[in-house]
């Protein structure tokens, strides 16, 4: 029978099929982090049982980490508490653990893939719903509850009902200044915050297939966005080369059989989708968001669409916008600005810090703006020292901060005050997501380098140097 | 973690008629902190039910009066995006809730409800507007959340509708059962299954 990616990794991690009830599925590949999984570790202790594969979870401290003198001690009780514990339970169980200060430390999302642990074909969970970044390698990646984390911990395995099936392509090329943020803003303002829930999204087509390994881990990364369970794109010649060699990859014959395996990992040319959506890479600009939720996006020369124009209800539209203290028609451009963060599992690796440098060089930072710039990890710290970008944001007037999830989720002291308005490169613009009372607007990389020189919404395309 | 069984609830209910609520509303993250399972009541839709001072805004359903003690909430459509995080289940079951009705959740919102005890009803459109109408027009509205027969009835007018719920999860919330318990029992067979595992 015809297959579809998912199906062939899904239906060969199912240890058993329970009749009216979920799959078993077994996990390959598990992250924790010193936030969603201490509790687990709580419930396996009172019901007297251990860990079943130690060596197939793989610890790091990410959310609620300084990303300001790391060395010293995290000064916050209730964070550094955590951050004991993960690395107690870690050692307790014999898990590695790469914590604070440690040179594979990081965001989960991005140190997985940094160091081999994701792989085609494999299925990856974290109690953290951006764990569909790592459907980019062609791998089943979604974010699970703590009692998961526990099940997984104890069986390796969790129970799940196996999600429909949605193709999402797009075709053509992207514009100039369009990023694979934008694609992923554009696909979430299209299906609304809760169009594929239920799902589980192959992303397919001409610009997924032009993209870099990164940037396919930006748009899998924001699939949970439109309510998915995860994203997901077959695995390439670019895959391989990313993954080849790192830390935990296959290495020698186990390669040439994981190889065999992995171009296997494709959908089949008659195999069927529950819903499938086509979408012209001509269609997207730079994209923004305006509300409170990520499928309140536009494109960032747009104005502010007006309520009777909006599918869904007046009254939590009008809240929405009061929140952000913006009006229906608005224009997003020239709007005055106070924050900007370029960071987290969505766009803190090099890339992303390359695409804010290629703006930023030759410019200065606006007074108005405070900018954090937090890199996803050690690895991305050194490259960024390598090849001497971190000259250029000095030439600028900004300052480079150490890894971890920062204002993403503001756990730790990098929270936006109350009223203040931030350009983020990150993936919620929920109410009070970086910080109580701050107001987040969604974007790109190079908008966010562009509204940092200017202190006001940028159109990148109007600094991107010809 | 055992949770008390699910049967048949009757309870008044708390409206909270906004679309989209995400986790961050539920739970914000700086209330994440904690490495046991204890006090997340206390922070459940914390920036909705006080103010930047810490007084609590009185005509929030959650602090209004009319509605306390109900062990339902009835939320708006695609209730609980977002984060992954279970913290926000706890929240409703520690705030002393049982049962949410929407007409649409989140997905991983409503799989750590079934995991801990809440039961997650959703039903059409229509009815939960009938459910929402009721209660303003009469706060002291009961609802009937019948597990066994997978119905949700307006004890007033009879108005009813069923709801879905796989089988294994219904036999897990009748008896207070885990999925733990269940995956501790066929570890043999998931054992076996590891061994076939390339990476």
């Amino acid at each position: 029978m015809s297959k579809t990616l998912f199906d062939k990794v899904w239906d060969s991690h199912v240890v058993r099929n329970i009749e009216d009830g979920p799959d078993v599925f077994f996990i390959d590949r598990h992250f924790i982090h010193e936030v969603t999984s201490p509790v687990a570790f709580v419930g396996l202790k009172s019901r007297g049982i251990g860990v079943m594969y130690p060596e197939k979870t793989f610890a790091t401290a990410d959310h609620n980490t300084p990303t300001w003198d790391q060395h010293l001690p995290v000064a916050d009780p209730l964070s550094a508490n955590q951050l004991e514990a993960l690395a107690t339970n870690a050692a307790e169980h014999g898990i590695s653990h790469w914590g604070l200060g440690h040179r594979n430390n990081g965001i989960v999302h991005i140190v997985g893939p940094e160091n081999g642990i994701t792989l085609p074909g494999s299925t990856i969970v974290c109690g953290d719903s951006h764990t569909s970044t790592h459907g980019a390698f062609g791998a089943i990646a979604f974010g699970i509850g703590t009692s998961e984390v526990e099940m997984v911990l104890s069986t390796q395995c969790i129970m799940q009902p196996k999600p429909k099936k949605m193709r999402i392509n797009v075709n053509g090329k992207l514009g100039f200044g369009v990023t694979p943020k934008d694609v992923a803003l554009y696909i979430i303002a299209q299906q609304t915050t809760s169009g594929a829930t239920g799902y589980f999204v192959e992303y397919a087509g001409d610009v997924f297939e032009d993209m870099t390994m990164e940037g396919r881990m930006t748009v899998c990364n924001l699939s949970i966005e439109m309510g998915a369970r995860g994203g997901m794109i077959a695995p390439d010649e670019k895959t391989y080369e990313y993954i080849k060699g790192r830390k935990h990859t296959p290495k020698g014959v186990d390669w040439d059989r994981a190889m065999e395996y992995w171009k296997t990992l494709k959908t089949d040319d008659d195999a069927e989708f529950d819903v499938e959506f086509n979408y012209d890479a001509s269609d997207i600009e730079p994209m923004i968001t305006y509300g409170t939720n990520p499928g309140m996006g536009i494109g960032v020369t747009q104005s502010i669409p007006l309520a009777e124009n909006v599918e869904g209800g007046v009254a939590t539209y009008k809240k929405s916008l009061g929140y952000m203290k913006f009006n229906e028609g608005d224009d997003m451009i020239g709007k005055q600005v106070d924050y900007v963060f370029l960071g987290s599992c969505t766009n803190g690796r090099i890339e992303d810090f390359r695409a804010f440098c290629s703006i930023i060089e030759g410019r200065q930072k606006a007074d108005n703006i405070t900018a954090w710039l937090v890199p996803g990890s050690h690895k991305v710290v050194d490259q960024i020292k390598e090849e001497g970008l971190d000259k250029i944001l000095d030439a600028s007037g900004f300052v480079l901060r150490e890894p971890g999830c920062s204002a993403c989720l503001a756990m730790n002291d990098d929270k936006v005050p109350a009223g203040k308005l931030a350009v983020s490169t990150s993936n919620r613009n929920f109410e009070g997501r970086q910080g109580p009372g701050s107001r987040t607007l969604l974007a790109s990389p190079l908008v966010a380098a562009a509204t940092a020189v200017e202190g006001v919404v940028t159109d990148p395309r109007t600094l991107i140097n010809a | 973690m055992a949770y008390d069984k699910f049967e048949v609830l009757t309870s008044t209910a708390y409206p909270l008629p906004i679309e989209n609520v995400d986790t961050d509303q539920i739970i914000p993250a700086r209330f994440l902190k904690a490495t046991e399972r204890k006090g997340f009541g206390d922070n459940f839709f914390r920036d909705w039910r006080y103010d930047s001072e810490g007084n609590p805004i009185a005509d929030f359903p959650l602090n209004d009066s009319k509605y306390k003690g109900s062990k339902i909430l009835v939320g708006g459509k695609n209730f609980g995006s977002g984060s992954s995080r279970e913290h926000a289940a706890w929240s409703v079951y520690d705030f002393g809730l049982r049962c949410v009705i929407s007409s649409f959740f989140a997905d991983i919102f409503r799989n750590n409800c079934l995991n801990i005890g809440v039961l997650p009803v959703q039903v059409s459109t229509e009815f939960a507007q009938t459910l929402f109408d009721a209660i303003e027009a009469d706060p002291n509205t009961e609802i009937k959340v019948d597990l066994p027969n997978q119905k949700v009835t307006l004890v007033a007018t009879g108005e009813s509708e069923s709801f879905q719920i796989n089988g294994y999860k219904k036999g897990n919330m009748l008896n207070g059962f885990d999925d733990i318990d269940y995956l501790q029992s066929m570890k043999e067979e998931i054992a076996s299954f590891g061994e076939t595992r390339p990476f």
